[in-house]
């Protein structure tokens, strides 16, 4: 384990994951707006954001699937340290975190049951920017339309056709986030 | 922010706890109506005053927030005072009694008169969260209904209540659809209270503590009240003005004031009723009356154990 896992961390945690759950939970439940969050200093290639959405969401109860570059010896070990999450293949995963492409294809990820929609993965998309341009969103937790530029827009149409099952998507970059619940309308481009 | 006076983690829960509680509230935004089944704890009141809203109120709570807690649209009423203070105690959080200045606000059966507003969360707290039980008791049996969306049982419920007393007669509690899919009890707010629920801008989280259950709206969700071409949803309150406040539009709680018949009607929403008093609108009875912070703290050192409100 390298000395930098130990650090990184939520400085005062319960006050600094209220924080930012307060974030996560206003981008959940309106999609498309862009929240900020601080707190966590995550080895590279993890963002910010990411890293708070995990010390927020991520422990020893919740499988993690790392992909691409994010699965690396330094995440690892600060995972190990800091979450205590097991580490699981993309089908297994409660919690996925990579770039667009390191997580193709999207299709692999938990989708919940019919009876239990609830236990379905969610997806940590780490993005290189984010702005509120692009596909237009719709549907529950948007008034009447909004716009994020999305990585594509046919996994995601896939994925609403799937719904009440289907992956839920945080979508991060910096110290920003965004939310792309499963019961969002993407907009055909 | 004050300093909680005992040395309790932020928000009384653990953060293990409250990990679990935040994953299940995303799931529930993510499928609006679904009853996600949770963890839930013993909390340090009984089951039925309101542990499962307790539990989500603790999940949410930033340092920064007003809280603000109803109990039937009252702010002075023991489970609404109990609550505060234990948060007030657990979180050091501010407090409010004005809906308009509340960024959390737990409700026990009511949603308040005056309209939320975003960065708002109105929590419920819910007794029985599953609108199918009393028609179908295995959990088993309305799970696979709701994975069925095979709903014609409540609609059979519904025409019955038309076949007997000639009209709907659900009073609260009274069923919803969320966004086409999911039937979900909205707690026992008076059907009167169900518009609202509907393309409302605030963040509505629901939690059960007894049943282990949290389910949520997010904004703007379209929540629709089940019906009949022929017999539309209608929401009732009481045919009155309230006698304090004068409010034609509020709804109301009837009060005996005596043995020969006497009664008045007053808003059971006690902030918007003082906040329209307060702007000098005055209703039948409401010239001459004290307002109830005026009335409890009247027992103070005569009542033993009352402390009066703060």
């Amino acid at each position: 384990m390298t000395a930098n896992a130990l650090t990184g961390g939520f400085g005062a945690p319960s006050i600094d994951s209220a924080r930012a759950f307060r974030q996560i939970l206003e981008a959940m439940a309106r999609p498309g707006t862009i929240r900020q969050v601080a707190g966590a200093a995550p080895p590279a290639p993890l963002s910010v954001a990411a890293g708070a959405v995990l010390l927020t969401l991520v422990d020893p109860t919740t499988k993690l699937h790392l992909a691409g570059a994010a699965d690396c010896t330094p995440v690892r070990d600060w995972v190990a340290f800091h979450l205590g999450a097991p580490l699981a293949p993309a089908e297994e995963a409660d919690f996925a975190l990579g770039t667009w492409e390191a997580l193709q294809p999207v299709t692999r990820f938990r989708i919940g049951q019919p009876d239990y929609p609830d236990r379905a993965a969610t997806l940590i998309v780490e993005v290189d920017r984010l702005v509120n341009h692009g596909p237009a969103l719709a549907g529950p937790g948007i008034e009447l339309v909004t716009w994020l530029n999305l990585p594509e827009t046919a996994a995601f149409r896939a994925n609403r056709a799937l719904y009440p099952l289907g992956f839920d998507t945080i979508l991060t970059s910096g110290d920003r986030l965004a939310g792309l619940p499963r019961s969002t309308r993407v907009e055909k481009l | 922010m004050t300093a909680p006076a005992i040395a309790y983690n932020f928000a009384y829960l653990d953060e293990q706890t409250k990990r679990m509680i935040r994953r299940a509230i995303l799931k529930g935004i993510a499928v609006p109506g679904y009853q996600v089944p949770f963890a839930s704890r013993e909390m340090p009141m009984p089951y039925g005053w309101g542990t499962g809203g307790v539990q989500v109120t603790a999940a949410c709570l930033v340092p920064e927030d007003r809280l603000k807690v109803i109990d039937q649209g009252a702010d002075d009423t023991t489970n609404a005072v109990s609550i505060r203070r234990f948060f007030q105690r657990t979180a050091g959080v501010a407090v409010t009694e004005a809906t308009a200045d509340a960024t959390v606000i737990q409700t026990r059966h009511r949603i308040p008169e005056t309209p939320l507003t975003e960065g708002q969360i109105l929590v419920y707290q819910v007794p029985i969260p599953e609108p199918l039980r009393f028609l179908e008791p295995r959990e088993t049996e309305t799970r696979k209904m709701h994975e069925l969306e095979e709903y014609g049982l409540m609609h059979v419920k519904l025409y019955e209540d038309i076949a007997r007393h000639g009209q709907i007669a659900t009073a609260y509690a009274y069923p919803v659809r969320v966004e086409g899919r999911y039937v979900m009890d909205p707690s026992p707010i008076p059907k009167f209270d169900n518009p609202k629920l509907t393309a409302n801008p605030a963040i509505q989280l629901f939690g059960a503590g007894r049943e282990q259950r949290i389910y949520a709206l997010p904004p703007y969700a379209e929540v629709v009240s089940l019906d009949f071409e022929d017999h539309p949803f209608q929401a009732t309150k009481a045919a009155h003005d309230c006698d304090l406040c004068g409010a034609k539009v509020s709804y109301l709680d009837e009060v005996i004031t005596d043995d020969a018949g006497g009664r008045m009607f007053v808003c059971s929403d006690t902030d918007f009723c003082a906040g329209r008093r307060a702007r000098g609108l005055i209703g039948r009875l409401g010239g001459d009356q004290k307002s109830s912070k005026t009335f409890a703290n009247s027992f103070q050192g005569i009542w033993p154990g009352t402390e009066g409100a703060p």
